[in-house]
């Protein structure tokens, strides 16, 4: 009978760590791990010998001081004595607006043109397919600029509405197109208490009410349905849910409108969108909406046509087919790549720096860069927003797509 | 019973009869696409509507487009109030417009032949095969080619080549190219591929013929080295193939600088290259360096070593996280501070450096999704066979997951090379960069928005929508299952 008696200990070898792969994970980590110790090593110390050859520091100062540039478009109050930190956040909020808006205009051109592309009408459909592939095979830089090109080149500049034969007039003496930028009625409070920000508060608040008890009526709606099989009729309370209230609140605190007037040479008063931002919204709008197209098209095609045929052999119409049984799935293949073509969005939108739209680019990395010469910091901090920005909605996107993961059990 | 008693039995079939009218031919196709029902009818209305009205407008500014003016006024003049398109700013700048406005017009053959090699050099790596009707032509356009080089019209050459590309298209769009059956393209010619890099760089860049010669040395050398010691283990091959190739470039380096004018091009500096050009050396050197790094790098993401997995987790989350334009700026006023001082990299070669980084990050996510959706049984079969981890992943791993990822990796080709349209921010003078500059705010072309725009959309479209189609049909080709 043979016996059995532990294995001679193995003596360790230096050979070990490359040959045997218990230890060779370990010897390529470390190599790793050293190498890339030294290039940031050998980076940091090229930057240390620049920074000091050049009588330089790493500062960030230079936030605190007036920026001593203006900004023509722009959320907040600034000025020319507000300091370089002012004109960031001045920036970032021009970022957001347009980021904000672009995704919207976009989402709702891409939505239409995706279900459009899947049409039966076969011109509709080409027209489609042709405007998809122009825009998605086009620099997004070079439509900013054709853009823009378009509203100085052809839209009337503010001198042409003067006069008695003016060459251009004003829409229904509401709107302005000019080549400088896009004029608006501005609606504001007239009662005393609800002037400046307290009237807006106040219906914003009315809107969340309303959306509750809109909600809420819903759920009843839904309970009444499960315990009696009729669904109550409720389309006409959750309308007057959201108009009353909102209809009240605006007539008591006096609604009007400020209407842009020409005065002089320009345009005073109403809203005033800058042509460089209207150009880069549309731009951006367009071109990732060529994108957003393709994906909903994706995703509706994803949905396999079984699905579509049992929902109609259960009895259920057309649009109870859509709303119940084709977007819910086709939601979760299309929901991850929009957030991702927003992301595109936003970082694209850095381009505003080529129309001259004041974004963050524009200002910490453009003006702030070349007044202070601190291009470093600048650029940091430049790049540490948009990370931000991109974290932000990648962490987003994960606990959505957790949210709609099919539960397999 | 062979009599029936029934008065009338049909024994020979009624003629067909021919469908109706409005369920065949031309009525059929128009009821079906164009007017099934009311709201299809008013969209096919509205969309005819709006193809008239670009039409209308279209139209006749290509057919008085003026060709032969020296500036707007002039072209104004011609014109005489007539809607017109002044196409002539497109002929006037037209070698501004392909190498800039700085790269020497007598040397202009020299990137115009780097484009035709590069056609060459490519066509090994896109095709196994070739229509005959497709090599016809291209000995056709190349024949073009070299007679306008002879001739000193380096500016006609690329018109030559895209339109002859075009012909073929169409050609083969409409079946002519099925006929004439297809020739295998050899493998050898990827030889051609491997000598391109340093053929193109001597001709654009110039300088003595030794220093390419001396960069592919040292190339084969590394080559050799990595076959020498491979045998051990596919880490000290690389190891061996590294040193070899950096001790052949230092030995060259001082080769080189003693012997400058062997054979020597006239040098042109990298901030003299600019227009078109400048878009496709961008777009091809960065698209091409990227694919390795970022094979690499998605490699080192599905690593199973903490550490390399998180160096490349995090270099690719930031890449991607932050938008080309902040990394140019790097490229523009940073990275120098980073560099050994007294050295000075030139900005081309800063951007070719951050475009990398770029897009090796977004090749990398792509490569990873490739990986992910291998079934773990692959890995698991090549392990059994006890191959080891380069092994595994060359045969086994990398082709399939290469293969998943054409369609993602084609994406970032064609977006990195509209993104190479960035540049001009930084300003240098790409062919974006060229009609804002030096073009629009010349005093004979000021306010010609449309030609200039519309040449760039031309250009653009072209390139891309080629590369796209490419790659669809080369996901049908790969197909090799579900026929």
């Amino acid at each position: 009978m043979a016996t059995y008696s532990d294995p001679p200990a193995e003596s360790f070898k230096l050979s070990q760590l490359i040959n045997d792969t218990r230890y060779r994970s370990y010897t390529f980590q470390v190599i790793a791990l050293i190498g890339i110790m030294l290039l940031l090593g050998y980076l940091i110390s090229n930057l240390i010998n620049n920074l000091q050859a050049a009588g330089l520091n790493i500062s960030y100062q230079f936030l605190g001081e007036p920026a001593g540039y203006d900004i023509n478009q722009r959320l907040i109050e600034y000025s020319s004595q507000s300091t370089h930190f002012t004109a960031a956040i001045v920036g970032v909020l021009n970022t957001l607006l347009v980021a904000v808006l672009g995704c919207a205009m976009a989402t709702v051109i891409g939505v239409v043109v995706g279900v459009l592309r899947l049409s039966r009408n076969w011109l509709i459909r080409t027209l489609m397919s042709v405007y998809v592939e122009i825009f998605r095979n086009v620099p997004v830089l070079i439509w900013i600029l054709i853009i823009m090109a378009v509203f100085t080149a052809v839209l009337p500049q503010p001198r042409d509405f003067r006069g008695a034969n003016a060459t251009a007039s004003m829409v229904g003496d509401m709107f302005a197109f000019t080549g400088r930028g896009f004029y608006a009625p501005m609606p504001y409070f007239e009662t005393g208490f609800a002037q400046g920000a307290a009237g807006w508060v106040v219906v914003l608040a009315v809107l969340v009410g309303s959306w509750l008890a809109a909600r809420a009526l819903g759920r009843w709606a839904a309970r009444t349905q499960e315990a009696t099989g009729q669904r109550p009729t409720t389309w006409y309370i959750t309308a007057a849910l959201w108009l009353v209230p909102l209809a009240v609140v605006l007539y008591v605190q006096g609604l009007a409108w400020e209407y842009p007037a020409l005065k002089g040479f320009n345009f005073q008063g109403g809203i005033f969108a800058r042509a460089s931002l209207i150009a880069l919204w549309f731009a951006l709008s367009i071109y990732t909406a060529a994108f957003i197209a393709e994906n909903v098209r994706a995703g509706i095609l994803a949905i396999s046509k079984g699905q579509t045929e049992a929902a109609a052999s259960l009895g259920l119409r057309p649009n109870r087919i859509m709303n119940l049984v084709v977007l819910p799935q086709a939601l979760r293949v299309i929901i991850p790549p929009l957030i991702s073509q927003y992301l595109n969005l936003t970082k694209n939108s850095s381009l505003a720096i080529a129309v001259g739209y004041m974004d963050i680019t524009g200002t910490l990395g453009g003006i702030t860069l070349n007044q202070t010469g601190r291009a470093i910091e600048c650029v940091l901090l430049l790049m540490l927003f948009y990370l931000t920005i991109s974290l932000a909605i990648s962490a987003v996107m994960n606990v959505y797509n957790n949210a709609v993961k099919l539960k397999e059990r | 019973m062979s009599k029936s008693d029934l008065s009338f039995v049909r024994t020979e079939m009624l003629p067909e009869q021919a469908p109706p009218v409005t369920e065949q031919g031309v009525v059929k196709w128009l009821r079906e696409n164009l007017f099934a029902g009311p709201i299809n009818t008013v969209m096919t209305l509205i969309s005819l509507v709006v193809i008239y009205k670009i039409l209308a407008g279209i139209t006749p500014w290509l057919a008085n487009g003026v060709w032969t003016t020296s500036s707007l006024a002039e072209c104004r003049e011609v014109l005489q109030g007539q809607t017109g398109g002044c196409f002539s700013v497109l002929t006037e700048r037209w070698n501004q417009l392909l190498f800039g406005f700085k790269y020497p017009v007598e040397e202009y053959w020299r990137p115009t032949l780097a484009f035709v090699l590069l056609m060459v050099a490519i066509t090994p790596v896109l095709f196994q095969e070739l229509p005959r009707l497709f090599v016809a032509t291209a000995a056709v356009i190349a024949t073009l080619v070299v007679v306008e080089l002879l001739a000193g019209a380096a500016g006609l050459a690329v018109p030559t080549v895209v339109i002859g590309g075009l012909g073929y298209w169409a050609l083969a769009r409409f079946g002519a190219a099925q006929r004439g059956g297809s020739i295998a393209v050899s493998r050898k010619l990827l030889l051609l591929t491997g000598l391109f890099p340093f053929v193109g760089y001597w001709l654009i860049w110039g300088g003595t013929v030794l220093a390419p010669v001396l960069a592919l040395a040292g190339v084969l050398a590394g080559y050799m080295a990595f076959r020498r010691f491979e045998a051990a283990s596919f880490a000290m091959g690389l190891l061996g193939a590294v040193v070899a190739a950096f001790a052949v470039w230092y030995l060259g380096g001082f080769l080189t600088a003693a012997a400058e004018g062997v054979l020597a091009l006239p040098e042109v500096p990298s901030r003299d290259m600019g227009g078109f050009m400048l878009n496709m050396m961008l777009g091809t050197v960065c698209v091409s360096l990227s694919l390795p790094i970022g094979i690499v790098l998605a490699l080192g993401r599905q690593s199973d070593m903490p550490i390399i997995k998180w160096i490349c987790v995090v270099f690719i989350e930031f890449i991607r996280g932050v938008p080309l334009i902040t990394l140019l700026f790097v490229a523009n006023v940073v990275l120098a501070y980073f560099l050994p001082p007294g050295t000075n990299f030139d900005l081309i070669l800063r951007v070719i450096i951050m475009i990398t980084m770029f897009s090796s990050a977004y090749i990398a996510e792509v490569i990873r999704g490739g990986l992910a959706a291998l079934p773990a049984g692959q890995y698991e079969a090549a392990d059994s066979l006890g191959l080891d981890y380069a092994q595994s992943m060359r045969l086994i791993i990398l082709p399939q997951a290469l293969k998943i990822s054409i369609p993602g990796i084609v994406n970032v080709a064609v977006g990195l090379f509209k993104d190479t349209t960035l540049v001009s921010v930084i300003s240098m003078f790409d062919l974006v960069g060229m009609i804002r500059g030096p073009i629009l705010a010349s005093t004979e072309w000021n306010g010609v928005y449309w030609e200039l725009w519309g040449f760039a959309v031309v250009l653009f479209f072209v390139v891309c929508y080629g590369i796209s189609q490419y790659s669809q049909w080369l996901e049908r080709q790969l197909q090799r299952d579900h026929r």
